[in-house]
């Protein structure tokens, strides 16, 4: 059953013709600068980068709400 | 990273950066939803009448299907970023009602779909005709599925029911999972987005398959696609017609200043008229510029009530009766927009002190504040308002949207039935408008769904979740000028996508289909 679905993507991968190599091309591109260049480096989660606790951030977002904008 | 320009434009920007991923990311979705479906029939035509035609077609159209799915899918994970990033204070106050179903639901659509996907594709001639069918049906369940829990999300930022806000984590926590899933307006959410996205790619196909009609290629095939897609496209669109008309009953109800800006109706009143067309522009003798005066207004007396409630007499309140307070169809009261930013002050004052008085062990006055503070939980967000005019949304904007959407949905109940009609009495092509009028659908359909989501995002603010917290408190307080340079990089990012999706479809639609007889 393993050896079956392994064979599947196996030879759809190696028969794709070329505009499907081109679309896995882009997904890989696509994929790699969301998370790396985005999630690493210029999207942090911004509760999670500045506090350790959940306290902390629970304090941290309590100030927020209760400081008028 | 931290603070410097204003707020206000702090807020804009980070709102401009969620815009414009979520438009770009609209882009690729509807078409997924839809076309997974359609797919489905033809294949399901081929098994059951071994007609190759239909085995053709399926081909072709998925190959379309897996260049919209492959380039599209994972545009999202953007959204998910900003909230994270640019929206914090958002994130934690609901993070308790959405964080772990919508882990579980990723996790089985992304195995549903990456699993069948590849059958879908790679599984020709290696598996039965059975089990690709199969297939194929799960890649649509998949998609749609995909599609269910983020909009039971949205829906309960529109109408935020089944939770308790818990006053010591500063988080609203689900106590009532069925509340959220069934509440009537995360049904007429999804069910709208859905068959909209249906009917989107029925104009896709009856589109792209008159281009070869007016090439005068592949014409079988194009016939047979059109056929299909006809009849789809206009059962699609009744149901878009009819969970649209649901969508206004509950905009009506849980959102009455959306409602209020959809038609730009300043007075309101029972028997109200529905204006088809009129052009906001402002006055003076009005208290505010966000209030627009119709000028060159057409109406249809009573429509208006009878849109929002099936009644022509029920009552719809005008954004000055909403300032001012009212009394709705059902009954309830409600107050000014003073008083209720008056109870949103008393409540924030409220849950400050009790945060207090629990770190100080005063278990007497945490017991009082908590009894004011959840007394007036409701008009929390009010609290955070400078004027009652802030809580008017964009008026043209709103009303613009809501009009195309709605007229490009009548123009498509013509073109569904005008190509059914020909393409049955195999007139199609003599006609050479109706395969024009069909190929200037496709990119009016994409209009049609952005415009959607114009009336229900634009038409919601100030609030990101309703009543209870405005954008201008749910935004990270990190630096602008960052947020600028992030909504450029993504501009880019997502402009690259795209016509990298156009390229690569034109290409493979201009080939054909691989067979033709
Ligand atoms: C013809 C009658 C239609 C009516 C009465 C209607 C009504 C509505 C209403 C009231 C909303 C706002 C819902 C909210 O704020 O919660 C909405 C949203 C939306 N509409 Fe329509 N609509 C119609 C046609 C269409 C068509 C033809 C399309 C696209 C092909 C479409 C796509 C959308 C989308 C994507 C949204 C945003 C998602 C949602 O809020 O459900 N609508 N529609």
């Amino acid at each position: 059953m393993l050896k079956k679905a392994w064979y599947l993507y196996y030879d759809g991968f190696k028969n794709m013709p070329r505009w499907g190599r081109t679309l896995w091309l882009i997904i890989i591109i696509k994929l790699s600068i969301m998370f790396l260049v985005f999630k690493l480096w210029l999207m942090p989660n911004f509760l999670n980068s500045q506090y350790d606790s959940a306290e902390e951030k629970s304090d941290h977002v309590f100030k927020e709400l209760t400081t008028k904008p | 990273m931290l603070l410097d320009l204003t707020t206000t434009t702090l807020v804009e920007w980070s709102r401009w950066q969620f815009a414009m991923t979520a438009i770009y990311h609209y882009m690729f979705v509807p078409l997924t939803l839809g076309l997974a479906l359609m797919l489905a029939i033809m294949e399901t035509m081929w098994v059951k009448t071994g007609d190759k035609s239909w085995l053709n077609a399926t081909k072709f159209w998925m190959k379309l299907f897996g260049i919209n799915f492959a380039i599209g899918v994972a545009t999202g994970l953007i959204l998910e970023f900003q909230f994270g990033t640019n929206w914090s204070n958002y994130s934690w106050f609901v993070g308790d009602i959405f964080g772990a179903p919508l882990a579980i639901e990723g996790i089985i659509a992304f195995f549903l779909e990456s699993t069948f996907v590849a059958v879908m594709f790679f599984g020709w001639n290696k598996v039965s005709k059975r089990f690709h069918l199969v297939s194929t049906w799960m890649v649509f369940v998949g998609a749609n599925i995909s599609a269910l829990w983020i909009l039971v999300a949205n829906a309960w930022m529109q109408n935020p029911v089944g939770m308790e806000f818990n006053p010591i984590t500063a988080r609203n926590e689900m106590d009532n999972f069925w509340a959220i899933l069934f509440s009537p307006t995360a049904i007429s959410k999804f069910t709208h987005t859905v068959t909209s996205a249906y009917t989107l790619s029925a104009c896709f196909v009856v589109g792209v398959s008159s281009w070869f009609i007016l090439k005068k290629r592949n014409l079988e095939f194009a016939r047979k696609s059109i056929m299909l897609a006809s009849v789809f496209g206009l059962i699609s669109i009744i149901l878009t017609i009819y969970t649209g008309d649901s969508s206004a009953q509950d905009v009506t109800k849980t959102q009455p200043m959306k409602f209020a800006a959809m038609e730009g109706l300043n007075e309101g009143g029972r028997g109200a008229a529905f204006t088809v067309i009129g052009l906001p522009v402002n006055d003076p003798s009005l208290p505010t510029d966000k209030m627009k005066k119709m000028e060159y207004a057409i109406h249809v007396p009573k429509m208006l009530s009878f849109l929002g409630y099936h009644d022509f007499n029920a009552y719809i309140p005008g954004i000055q009766n909403i300032l001012d307070g009212y009394t709705s169809q059902s009954g309830v009261t409600y107050p000014s927009l003073e008083q209720r930013m008056a109870n949103g002050r008393t409540a924030i004052d409220a849950l400050k002190t009790y945060k207090q008085a629990v770190k100080e062990e005063n278990q007497i006055l945490a017991d009082s504040t908590l009894q004011v503070f959840k007394a007036n939980y409701s008009d929390f967000g009010y609290g955070y308002l400078n004027s009652p005019y802030d809580a008017i949304p964009h008026v043209p904007l709103v009303f613009y949207s809501f009009r195309i959407m709605v007229g490009l949905g009548m123009l498509f109940v013509l073109l569904f039935a005008v190509s059914l009609w020909y393409a049955k009495k195999r007139k199609f092509e003599k006609f050479k408008l109706i395969p024009y009028l069909a190929l200037f659908c496709v990119p009016m359909a994409y209009i049609a769904s952005q415009c959607g989501w114009i009336v229900a995002e634009v038409g919601r603010q100030p609030w990101v979740v309703q009543d209870l917290m405005p954008t201008n408190v749910a935004v990270t307080k990190i630096a602008s000028n960052w947020v600028i340079t992030t909504f450029w990089m993504f501009a880019i990012l997502f402009t690259i996508l795209l016509i990298a999706e156009l390229k690569i479809m034109f290409h493979q639609i201009k080939k054909g289909p691989e067979t033709d007889n």
